[in-house]
């Protein structure tokens, strides 16, 4: 028994050719591909383009707004643009970019070969072509008018009688097949298909937030599927499911919008907070401070998602109690949400903090969602919402969640994960000037906008008098946004230019904690020859440690490394 | 020369503080000439109007205190790690894994904070929410409106109803039953000082929005649906036109869906309703005879 132990542990050299698989090439076989990281490369670059689409939209609404009466677009013109720009957001870029990330990433990080049900997966990004296109198509003809909450009865037959809502039904409804498929595709792949030894309390941040995600997409999706499909027998079969004088509810499309569109927002930060858990413990050399705390942060944040819905709904008329249990609701997801960010910090704390670009994203992340995660607790109080809903304060606090949440998440995301996908290593010098000029833009676009809406301006208009500050706040505002966009170019820029003379990467250029670092980089199609077994949530710091005990020579005496110096 | 680094770095560090220090100093000294050059409604809602959008404008207050010194204490722990942990020659990394009682610790202070906001706003929410008596020298009124009363049961009501793109008002005490000669106008309301209005909210057609920011906090008019609020001008405010406009998306024109309320004296409101009264009177007394004309040329009963 003693002997066949000892005859394991002596390393013999060996030649490993197994599963080398010719990759295939030209556009058909990205066309027909089921790998997982075909398509989470075509989810990521096709949602960066309506991601662009987006921001156009929205530099068009600034310079709008940029003078005031200004008479550069018509109101049938500027009601368009916003509907367009945050649906596209919300249902063509955050949501399937994080789906994208999580495609790549997840087989990879878990010692994978690949999805679960790798056609589905293709399926699942087809859908979201699909609904792309079907919803862009309308801009041929009549775009929506309704704001992406299309709220019942405006978005009715009686008050929106061109095809643009249709248009917006059918998006919901392909992208919402497509995030479903995935959803169930990513929960069946972590459920099952983990490496040995990677137990729920190994599995890394950012699947915890993917597994999240899913959850949180099987259980909202259904909801908003009825409702966009009530609204549509409402505009053409007849029935009355949302029309008051008929008695039906403009109500309750509010209470079923918002049940799914409130979990929506968590669907898009917590992928955005799996990437920060990730990303900082790598560039400040230290392991995450209490990995539990933000696993289980991430699941209640997902929990609580579910019982807050109605706090977007405060000036309707509802009994004092609901305002009141909304209220409390949102109160306690502030807790979670703070001991993540506690926790983040504490990652940071006595750490040894390299400034690269991924973690200046981050850090990003942290000083600006803190704003966005403060403003909602303004808004929460329902009194004091009573006077910043549907204002620009919402605007602002909106997109200090999505954009400092979300968008500067996939941002980091971009920049340290590019070396894995292609080989090659982004330039630190255009990524740090693209991050300051993110956030230079970002702050001056948005944090104007509090003071804005709390100077009276609703959300939604297209023009306004010359009262007050208004033009000046607003032109500050605009001026924001363009040094925003130039910052997201130089970005662009950066991708293009490295994919082909960027510096050669290697596997693992960070010196990352999890599996996806220990393949080549680009992944071979097989992901892994050998899979290894796993030991903590770090396994590839136990990799890199028992490499140097072995490359160690014999007969010196051991050198510690810095790693386990400081463990003993 | 290794002492002569040390404290060349040290100098670095200091002047490196001091500067961002300075630089703090000078960004929070220009917001604050620009805060109050520009306008009080810089930092905080509008109020001034009403006794609800006062408790709103000082429970905001109470939220911004809260939320300033937690902006601070988080903002500037994370800054200063960032400045103090930078990797440097030498730096090991501490191999922290958690701590429960630090972890416990923040998370009970994070919900203390929220407790202590819920309380806030438990106390001020009888202010904003109920509208308390008339005062002495405003409108005397007989009996109130059905809905939400102060408590002598007594308030000017006056019906509010959002149409694509204006704002009609009826002042009426019975917004489901008004009478047909009721008096009314569009998109300014006319209102006396001194006195608790309630307002009875309705849509006409599609969502909007009823909002004076002076005068309190947003309140939708949904079809098939009544929403209520309330105001009270104080009589120092007599003659002012407060301003507002639709705040929930109703169409293309929704940006010019504004709406005015001017406050009168209760004597001047008297002498608006009984003018309005009279022109009522009049045009119907003259629809009346038009109607007769037509009816006698075509010959139909």
């Amino acid at each position: 028994m003693a002997a066949t132990t000892e005859q394991v542990l002596t390393p013999v050299p060996q030649v490993t050719a197994s599963a080398v698989v010719a990759q295939p090439t030209g556009w058909t076989s990205w066309v027909t591909t089921t790998d997982h990281k075909r398509i989470g490369i075509m989810y990521m670059v096709l949602t960066f383009v309506f991601f662009m689409l987006g921001g156009v939209e929205a530099l068009l609404m600034r310079l709008q707004l940029s003078q005031a009466n200004n008479t550069l677009l018509d109101p049938k013109t500027y009601n368009e643009l916003f509907t367009m720009h945050g649906t596209t957001m919300i249902f063509l870029f955050v949501v399937p970019f994080m789906a994208g990330l999580g495609n790549y990433l997840v087989p990879l990080m878990i010692g994978a070969r690949d999805m679960a049900f790798p056609k589905l997966n293709a399926l699942s990004f087809w859908l979201l072509a699909a609904g792309g296109v079907v919803f862009y198509t309308s801009v041929f003809f009549n775009p929506p008018e309704c704001g992406w909450t299309c709220y019942s009865p405006l978005s009715s037959r009686d008050y929106s009688p061109n095809s643009g809502v249709d248009a917006w039904i059918y998006l919901i409804h392909l992208t919402g097949i497509s995030s479903l498929v995935g959803a169930v595709n990513f929960y069946a792949t972590i459920a099952n298909m983990r490496a040995k030894g990677m137990g729920w309390g190994r599995l890394p941040l950012f699947v915890w937030s993917i597994l999240t995600y899913s959850i949180l997409l099987i259980v909202a999706l259904p909801v908003i599927a009825a409702a966009v499909t009530m609204l549509l027998t409402d505009r053409h079969f007849g029935t009355h499911f949302f029309e008051a004088s008929r008695g039906g509810s403009p109500l309750l499309w509010q209470h079923l919008f918002w049940f799914f569109g409130h979990p929506e927002v968590y669907i898009m930060v917590l992928p955005g907070f799996g990437v920060i858990s990730e990303v900082l413990p790598v560039f400040s050399r230290k392991p995450i401070f209490g990995y539990k705390a933000i696993a289980a942060s991430t699941v209640l944040i997902g929990f609580l998602g579910f019982l807050v819905w109605a706090h977007h709904m405060f000036s309707t008329p509802s009994p004092t109690i609901v305002l009141v249990f909304f209220m409390l609701g949102s109160f306690l997801i502030a807790v979670p949400t703070g001991v993540k960010m506690f926790n983040w910090i504490a990652t940071l704390w006595r750490g040894t903090i390299e400034f690269k670009t991924p973690l200046l994203f981050a850090v990003g992340f942290l000083a600006t969602f803190l704003i966005g995660g403060i403003t909602g607790i303004f808004l929460a109080v329902f009194p004091v919402d009573w006077q910043l809903t549907d204002t620009y304060f919402v605007v602002a606090h909106l997109h200090y969640v999505l954009m400092g949440g979300a968008v500067f998440g996939i941002f980091a995301a971009i920049y340290f994960w590019f070396p894995k996908i292609t080989g090659r290593m982004l330039s630190e010098g255009l990524g740090k000037t693209s991050f300051w000029l993110m956030m230079i833009g970002f702050h001056t676009t948005f944090l104007i906008q509090h003071s804005l809406g709390l100077d009276g301006m609703p959300r939604r208009i297209y023009e306004y008098a010359d009262v007050g500050h208004l033009e000046l706040y607003n032109l500050i505002s605009t001026i924001g946004s363009f040094i925003l966009a130039i910052g997201i170019l130089v970005t662009v820029l950066n991708v293009v230019k490295s994919l082909k003379t960027g510096v050669v990467a290697g596997p693992d250029p960070w010196r990352g904690n999890t599996l996806e670092w220990f393949t080549t980089s680009p992944p071979p199609v097989n992901n892994f020859d050998v899979v290894p077994r796993v030991r903590s949530v770090e396994p590839m710091k136990d990799i890199r440690r028992q490499i140097e005990r072995q490359m160690a020579p014999v007969d010196d005496a051991p050198a510690p490394s810095t790693e386990s110096a400081v463990r003993a | 020369m290794n002492r002569i680094r040390r404290v060349l770095g040290r100098r670095c560090i200091h002047s490196r503080r001091s500067r961002l220090l300075a630089s703090l100093a000078l960004a929070a000294l220009t917001l604050l000439a620009f805060a109050s050059g520009a306008s009080a409604d810089f930092f905080s809602p509008e109020s001034g109007g009403s006794p609800n959008a006062d408790s709103i404008d000082s429970l905001y207050w109470f939220v911004m205190a809260v939320a300033i010194v937690v902006f601070l204490g988080v903002e500037g722990a994370l800054f200063y790690s960032l400045i103090k942990f930078k990797a440097r020659k030498g730096a090991v990394p501490a191999q922290i894994r958690g701590n429960t009682r630090l972890e416990i610790g923040w998370t009970v202070g994070a919900a203390l904070i929220l407790v202590l906001l819920s309380i806030m706003t438990f106390s001020k929410l009888g202010d904003i929410r109920n509208p308390p008596n008339s005062s002495a020298n405003g409108l005397k009124l007989a009996a109130g409106p059905s809905q939400r009363l102060p408590d002598n049961g007594k308030a000017l009501n006056i019906c509010v109803n959002g149409q694509q793109y204006i704002w009609r008002y009826t002042y009426t005490q019975d917004c489901t039953n008004a009478p047909l000669d009721a008096p009314f106008s569009y998109q300014q309301m006319v209102a006396p000082v001194n006195t608790t209005v309630t307002l009875t909210i309705n849509a006409q057609d599609v969502a909007h929005s009823w909002w004076i920011p002076k005068l309190g906090g947003k309140f939708d008019a949904i079809p098939g649906y009544t929403n209520y609020t309330w105001f009270k001008i104080s009589g120092k405010l007599a003659g002012k036109t407060f301003t507002g406009q639709c705040a929930e998306l109703c169409g293309r024109n929704h940006a010019n869906m504004t709406a005015q309320v001017r406050a009168v004296t209760p004597s001047q409101y008297e002498q608006f309703i009984q003018t309005r009264k009279t022109q009522l009177k009049a045009a119907n007394a003259a629809a009346a005879v038009s109607r007769k004309q037509l009816q006698a040329q075509s010959g139909t009963p």
